[in-house]
């Protein structure tokens, strides 16, 4: 719905209009993609190249070493796609299956306890503990430091996604759905599993994009809880990556220990390579999902 | 539970018994997420007075001895605190307000194209920039700065006069990279809402404006604008709650945390974080933490409250 142009005749603009306007969205368009095509082009772009001539658009020989060592001397990469992976599977379904059961009973009408619990997540929307009693309470007292449930259980709260669901369940089940269901003697658990979730898949569709995005788009947690190398995501990985570059730029710039770490560090194209490599799967499923969302993101903006 | 109880059962407890036994499967269903909510929500909230103990990690929480406001007093009394929320409030006063101008003229300009696959090709590449991370996006504007190799500084700058510039040394020029990138990154799916809201609106509105000789313009100006106020309003009003939060990743990925660019980049988020993680300062960092957390809280309420007032159907609560 939110992809239809206006098809009536009286809305039409002039044909010179229509072709500023598409003048204009193709140069817009294409300051959207550029940038990641620059990142492409970098990965693609050979070493030598790059410290003669910099960064450019169109390097004037492809040469994919960056990503034959990669792909050679990728523990490391093979290690943090595994982690990422992993976060980023269990997390999703365990999100996706929580939100719904949260949702459902918010949405039936004959819930006595409804207002308590929709409160209970309202609050967590308004007033948050912030970083430090998280951070403490997730290394001292929970003790998940250097553990992967330390990267997934923080993603596993979102009062928003359940609202979402939840005013989806509102548009599109009709009461008389689970009365009926009742009446034929169908457990709870029944009706949840075999008639909600089933006619609820676009939603389902929706927030497990959205939750797959976050858990492999995430960082923050790494950098909070993990130390161990073997359990770095792809994400933190990079984020070392781009530091050392700097750090090895501007503090030992112009002694022979910068000509040394250059040999031994990840170099220019290499690194462009890994940030290809971690988004290649976001490019990969986003065209599936895409019409999916767009509703998605619709129902939750405009009645949260 | 299809079984219809014979007789109601007496007073508030029996009632509340009574209905927790028959809703208890859905009770259930609450319940793993509820305790996630308890945990990473609840406990963390009661944690806020921690702001007010001189907190090491040896006697932990509660055996360390309180402080009174001397965590605050440390704050305050340095220049950080001012600087900190002078640089959230204003990046973000101004990416809520250029960012509403811009998605919503976006939002108006591609329902004006007429070619449904290419105004769907647009759409999809506009939000695309969304979906990075913001380590991704922290390469990229490397790719553009590298004080050396960057694209805009070995081939953009050069056709200017200028030679090397490393940018991650001159704090001056981050409120415009920030803002840039910030748009590039929002803009085209804040789009997508207000499109929504535009394409909600009757046909009839505008047949009747045409019959009248209404222009192009005249059609936004007295139409769209007017009716995509309300969304307009709700959802700029209740960014307001957020004002005193930012896009951690932002401030601290796409400047790379350099030290030089501090008195611009320098937000409350990434205050706390270095407090906690890099320096150590406990205190002070769970004073702006505390700081951050109550005057967020109130913003949230006000803007809420407010948004409430002019339409009740959109108020969060």
């Amino acid at each position: 719905m939110t992809t239809a142009s206006r098809s009536n005749p009286y809305t039409k603009g002039s044909t010179t209009a229509q072709i500023i306007l598409n003048v204009f969205f193709i140069a817009f368009s294409l300051a959207c993609i550029l940038p990641i095509v620059l990142i492409v082009a970098i990965s693609l772009t050979n070493e030598k190249a790059l410290t003669l001539q910099g960064y450019k658009f169109w390097p004037d020989h492809i040469d994919a070493s960056a990503y034959q060592y990669l792909f050679k001397h990728s523990e490391t990469l093979v290690k943090a796609y595994g982690v990422s992976l992993t976060v980023t599977l269990i997390g999703t379904v365990l999100a996706v299956l929580l939100i719904a059961l949260y949702a459902y009973p918010l949405y039936r009408k004959d819930f006595p306890f409804k207002k308590t619990f929709n409160f209970y997540l309202l609050i967590t929307m308004l007033f948050s503990g912030g970083l430090v009693p998280f951070y403490l309470l997730y290394v001292n007292y929970l003790d998940l430091k250097d553990s992967l449930v330390a990267l997934i259980l923080p993603g596993l709260s979102n009062a928003f996604y359940i609202f979402i669901t939840r005013t989806f369940f509102q548009q599109t089940i009709p009461e008389e759905m689970i009365e009926s269901g009742k009446l034929d003697g169908a457990s709870e658990w029944r009706i949840f599993f075999q008639l909600v979730l089933p006619i609820s898949l676009p939603v389902l569709a929706t927030i497990g994009l959205f939750t797959t995005l976050m858990y492999w788009n995430d960082w923050f947690n790494s950098m909070l809880f993990i130390n161990d190398t073997n359990k770095f995501s792809l994400q933190y990985v990079m984020i070392q990556m781009i530091r050392q570059a700097e750090f090895f730029k501007t503090q030992l710039a112009g002694t022979g220990v910068a000509l040394m770490v250059q040999e031994s560090v990840p170099t220019e194209s290499l690194r462009m390579a890994m940030v290809v490599l971690s988004i290649g799967p976001i490019l990969f499923i986003y065209p599936f999902f895409q019409k999916y969302f767009t509703k998605g993101l619709t129902i939750g903006a405009i009645k949260g | 539970m299809n079984t219809k109880s014979a007789t109601p059962p007496q007073g508030r407890f029996g009632r509340l018994l009574h209905n927790i036994v028959r809703y208890r499967v859905l009770l259930l269903m609450l319940l793993p997420t509820s305790i996630i909510f308890f945990i990473n929500c609840y406990i963390p909230m009661f944690g806020l007075f921690i702001a007010f103990k001189n907190i090491n990690y040896i006697d932990g929480i509660m055996g360390s001895p309180w402080a009174g406001l001397d965590n605050f007093r440390f704050l305050f009394a340095t220049s950080d605190a001012l600087r900190v929320t002078i640089n959230t409030v204003g990046y973000n006063v101004v990416f809520i307000i250029s960012g509403l101008i811009l998605s919503v003229s976006l939002a108006i300009a591609i329902n004006e194209v007429r070619n449904k696959l290419a105004s769907k090709f647009f759409q999809t590449v506009m939000i695309m920039p969304n979906f990075l991370s913001m380590v991704v996006v922290s390469f990229i504007v490397y790719a553009f700065l590298h004080p050396e190799y960057g694209f805009l500084v070995k081939h953009i700058l050069p056709m200017f006069g200028y030679s090397s510039v490393n940018a991650y040394m001159h704090p001056e020029a981050w409120p415009y990279i920030l803002w840039i990138t910030k748009m590039w990154h929002s803009i085209g799916i804040g789009s997508v809402i207000y499109l929504a809201a535009i394409t909600g609106i009757s046909e009839e509105l505008y047949e009747a404006a045409v019959m009248d000789g209404a222009s192009k313009w005249q059609q936004i100006t007295k139409i769209t604008l007017p009716l995509l106020t309300p969304i307009m309003v709700i959802l700029t009003i209740l960014n307001m709650g957020g004002i005193f939060r930012s896009d951690f990743g932002l401030f601290y990925h796409v400047t790379l945390d350099s030290g030089a660019l501090r008195s611009t980049t320098d937000v409350i988020d990434t205050y706390v974080y270095r407090g906690l993680i890099q320096l150590n300062d406990l205190g002070m960092s769970s004073a702006a933490n505390f700081y951050q957390s109550v005057v967020g809280f109130f913003l949230v309420i006000g803007a809420n409250a407010l948004a409430r007032k002019l339409n009740r159907d959109t108020a969060l609560f």
